[in-house]
């Protein structure tokens, strides 16, 4: 069984499981994003660099 | 190992296959630690404070995880001009910084209602509040300055110096009287704390290191495709 009644200590559990969550996931993305945004630029310098 | 993947082509293979798999790891490590987390009782003098630790504590050890990481890909790259150390190094300083500050804040949540204050100036605290300056200060100097060979250089020497205080932050409880505690698993009589608050923690600090270590993958491979983009475009435009 979860215990997920924090009483009177809930004000302080849940903004860190909420600031943790947050900050995790802003990890990922921008750890995601950074990586597609500069392999399509090194394929399009690529397609560049082979045209005639 | 370390030798084979210093080849750029055979780390971009390696981490296309790692990188997913570290995180597909690390997603179900927290998922059975945030089950545990919330099954076990509140702690008899904490209460339910105590699952503040569960996420508290992964953060901080991954904020002197991540600083060793980088000091030593530091190393690597002032020693021997590795293009591949430095990227690695570059990667892992954004998410050092990320779990420190998440380390200070949660810490913070803990002890206002355990200590009566959102901050002391506590040996540990002080210490992990110089390592986020580290990091920042790491990532500052690398904006600052255009040359990235120099720049490569100036922010190893600078998270060699900022690596004397990771063992600062980690015995500060030990060398100082401090309000924090001390360490309570791996101790000469074993664990200190009981299992089901062990179990958790645990389960928790590895899914913060395969996610740190999936996460630090895909950086590196972005920070590779970033020289190679400014290096094709320094080319096509001379």
């Amino acid at each position: 069984m979860l215990h997920l009644d924090m009483g009177r200590y809930a004000a302080f559990v849940w903004p860190v499981y909420a600031i943790s969550a947050a900050a995790l996931v802003w990890m990922v993305v921008d750890s995601l994003g950074r990586a597609r945004r500069w392999r399509r630029e090194v394929e399009r310098l690529e397609q560049n660099r082979d045209r005639p | 190992m370390i030798t084979a993947l210093a080849n750029p082509q055979r780390f971009l293979a390696f981490s296309r296959w790692a990188a997913p798999l570290f995180g597909a790891a690390a997603a179900m490590l927290l998922a059975a630690g945030l089950w545990l987390a919330f099954a076990a009782p509140p702690d008899y003098q904490q209460g339910d404070t105590v699952r503040i630790l569960f996420v508290h504590v992964p953060a901080a050890e991954l904020s002197l995880f991540a600083y060793v990481c980088l000091a030593g890909a530091s190393f690597f790259g002032l020693v021997f001009r590795h293009a591949l150390a430095d990227a690695a190094a570059r990667a892992a300083a954004p998410l050092g910084a990320g779990f420190t500050a998440l380390a200070l804040i949660t810490g913070s949540f803990w002890g206002k209602p355990m200590w009566g204050a959102w901050w002391v100036w506590d040996p540990r605290l002080t210490s992990e509040l110089i390592l986020l300056l580290f990091y920042l200060g790491y990532m500052a100097l690398q904006a600052a300055i255009e040359d990235e060979a120099k720049a490569d250089r100036a922010c190893a020497i600078l998270a060699l110096v900022g690596a004397v205080n990771v063992p600062i932050v980690h015995f500060s409880v030990t060398w100082w009287n401090s309000l924090h505690q001390g360490e309570s698993v791996f101790t000469s009589k074993g664990p200190l704390i009981a299992g089901v608050y062990l179990w958790p923690w645990g389960l928790m600090t590895f899914g913060y290191i395969f996610l740190f270590a999936s996460l630090w993958l895909v950086r590196t491979r972005a920070e590779i495709w970033r020289r190679r983009a400014r290096s094709l475009a320094l080319k096509a435009a001379g």
